[in-house]
């Protein structure tokens, strides 16, 4: 009976822990994509909104066509990427090695968590003036501002993520007789990598807002900087369509690790 | 004969209670030795001390007369919860045990394929722990605690979380091994007939504070086929250790 596999199929859509096939995911988010997108273009060439304040599809499209043509574009995605990961890995590099530390022991734990949960709550946009003055508007200040963002949760995050790993596999390299170090290297971090790169794709994305705030207040080139220059001269359809420049970068780079898990990790698929 | 592991006058505290006091206990070597007894009475906190993962307060404990100073080879492990390192397939477990005992890489192969063949799991030498069955994750970890030779098998409940079904059968498998195999065991369970069908001594323990209340001789004959469970000696002992057990689950509720 085709129908009633059909209406199975669809409630499971909507219970929980449902299952999904590929194409309908797909199908489901990019419905969602151009839904949006139909209603903007029909508020924009309905009239219903001035373009001042939101230009058309058409309009933002035929702009970043131009930018990209002189290269302005190219130019802007390539500083501000080579920014964002030069940073990230500064950041990532030191917080993947202190976090595991303060997940395993308890003196690094009491020496270094609470310091980072007071830093953490600090609003890192008001580091802003402080970094230009410690080291000026070039690249070494949005790489100071990505790591300030950035490095104080990534520690944290892995903390956990450390902590995370069972208690009897602990149990399971002792009895082994592995040294401290043998646990480390063998047993924790291995067993705390795919929640640790979990942590490392949550927290790319913020480093890109932390960047694109670095590059609004003080910076004479990359994406954040091309979008105060459009605001000053009401270039809106120069704004938007950075803002959406941004958000396909984040969502490129956010599947592109997704895919290196399953590749890197795929026995942690069954786990989760 | 000098017995494979001693414990003296063991004692142990928690912040709030009291888990072990004065408990002694001695298992002879290729001796299987099952601890029962409610919930709570200290079983596993037994077991963690021997294993050398808990510190106790109070007492000694002796492998092979010397004595047990932390964690270690001499002592293999087989815990309740799976313990197989997920990004390691089945062999690639017991392997990582044989190497960390110091065995060279080919004959690590060769034993963990020969201790895998033993649990009857060849076919799935190369799966990964996420492929396998809850009953399978158990025979995989008893292959890798078994193949690196230890003085004394340690075991907490390893079929606690499996069903009835595929707990029988692990019984067989274990007794089967251990016939093939003799090993000095201490078995943790709370299944009676468990006990009954797999030890040469139970040793039932009692709480608040946990310490031993009673001990069974096992008279059965060994090897024991699955149909012994219906004998009128296996029932006998069977009720006379759930009797002892049962008087603490009352004394609890009044
Ligand atoms: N880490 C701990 N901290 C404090 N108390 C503990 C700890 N571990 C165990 N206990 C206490 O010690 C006692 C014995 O616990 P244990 O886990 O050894 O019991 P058990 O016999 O294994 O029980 P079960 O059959 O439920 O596994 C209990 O009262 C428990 O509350
Ligand atoms: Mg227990």
């Amino acid at each position: 009976m085709p129908q009633s596999k059909l209406s199975v199929a669809r409630r499971a859509l909507f219970t929980t822990g449902g299952t999904i096939g590929r194409r309908s995911f797909l199908a489901i988010s990019c419905g969602v994509f151009l839904l949006l997108f139909i209603l903007w273009w029909a508020a924009t060439t309905s009239g219903l909104v001035p373009a001042l304040f939101l230009p058309s599809p058409g309009s933002v499209w035929a702009k970043l066509a131009a930018l990209s043509a002189d290269g302005t574009l190219w130019g802007d995605v390539g500083i501000s990427s080579y920014r964002i990961v030069a940073g990230f890995l500064i950041a990532s590099v030191m917080a993947v090695p202190i976090g595991v530390l303060i997940g395993s022991y308890r003196f690094w734990e009491a020496a270094l968590e609470p310091l980072a949960d007071f830093i953490r709550y600090m609003p890192v946009v008001a580091f802003l003036p402080l970094t230009i003055l410690w080291t000026g508007t070039g690249d070494i200040q949005k790489f100071l501002i990505i790591w300030i963002g950035t490095f104080f949760q990534q520690i944290l995050m892995v903390m956990d993520n450390v902590k995370r790993v069972p208690r009897d596999f602990i149990g399971l390299g002792r009895t082994l007789g592995l040294s401290e170090f043998q646990l480390q290297m063998k047993i924790v971090v291995p067993s705390a990598l795919p929640g640790i790169w979990d942590t490392l794709r949550i927290t790319f994305g913020w480093a890109w807002t932390w960047l694109v705030v670095a590059e609004l207040v003080a910076a004479n080139s990359g994406l954040g900087y091309r979008i105060t220059v459009s605001q000053r001269y009401f270039q809106t359809d120069v704004t938007i369509g950075y803002i959406l420049i941004l958000g396909v970068l984040g969502l490129v780079s956010d599947q592109v690790m997704k895919a290196l898990e399953r590749v890197l990790f795929p026995y942690a698929k069954g786990q989760r | 004969m000098t017995a494979k592991l001693e414990i003296k006058s063991l004692g142990k505290r928690f912040a709030r209670n009291e888990a072990l006091r004065d408990v002694n206990l001695s298992l002879a070597e290729n001796e299987f030795v099952s601890l029962v007894g409610v919930s709570g009475c200290g079983k596993s906190t037994l077991l963690s001390i021997v294993a050398g993962l808990l510190d106790y307060e109070a007492g000694d404990i002796l492998v092979d007369g010397a004595p047990m100073e932390g964690p270690g080879l001499d002592r293999g492990v087989v815990f309740q919860s799976y313990t197989l390192l997920p990004w390691l397939t089945a062999r690639g477990n017991v392997e990582f045990a044989l190497r960390a005992a110091g065995y060279k890489t080919k004959e690590c192969r060769e034993i963990a394929e020969k201790h895998l063949a033993l649990v009857r799991l060849s076919k799935f030498m190369d799966a990964y722990p996420h492929e396998l069955s809850g009953g399978m994750k158990q025979r995989v970890a008893i292959a890798r605690a078994l193949s690196y030779r230890p003085k004394v098998l340690l075991m907490d409940e390893p079929f606690g979380a499996l069903d009835a079904m595929t707990r029988h059968e692990m019984q067989l498998l274990l007794t089967s091994v251990w016939e093939a195999h003799k090993l000095t065991v201490l078995f943790v369970t709370h299944d009676v007939e468990e006990a009954v069908y797999l030890s040469d001594r139970i040793v039932a323990m009692t709480l608040g504070p946990g310490r031993i209340k009673a001990e069974f001789k096992v008279d059965l004959p060994r090897p024991r086929p699955a149909s012994i469970i219906a004998t009128s000696e296996f029932q006998a002992l069977q009720q006379q250790v759930l009797a002892t057990i049962r008087e603490d689950i009352v004394a609890e509720e009044v």
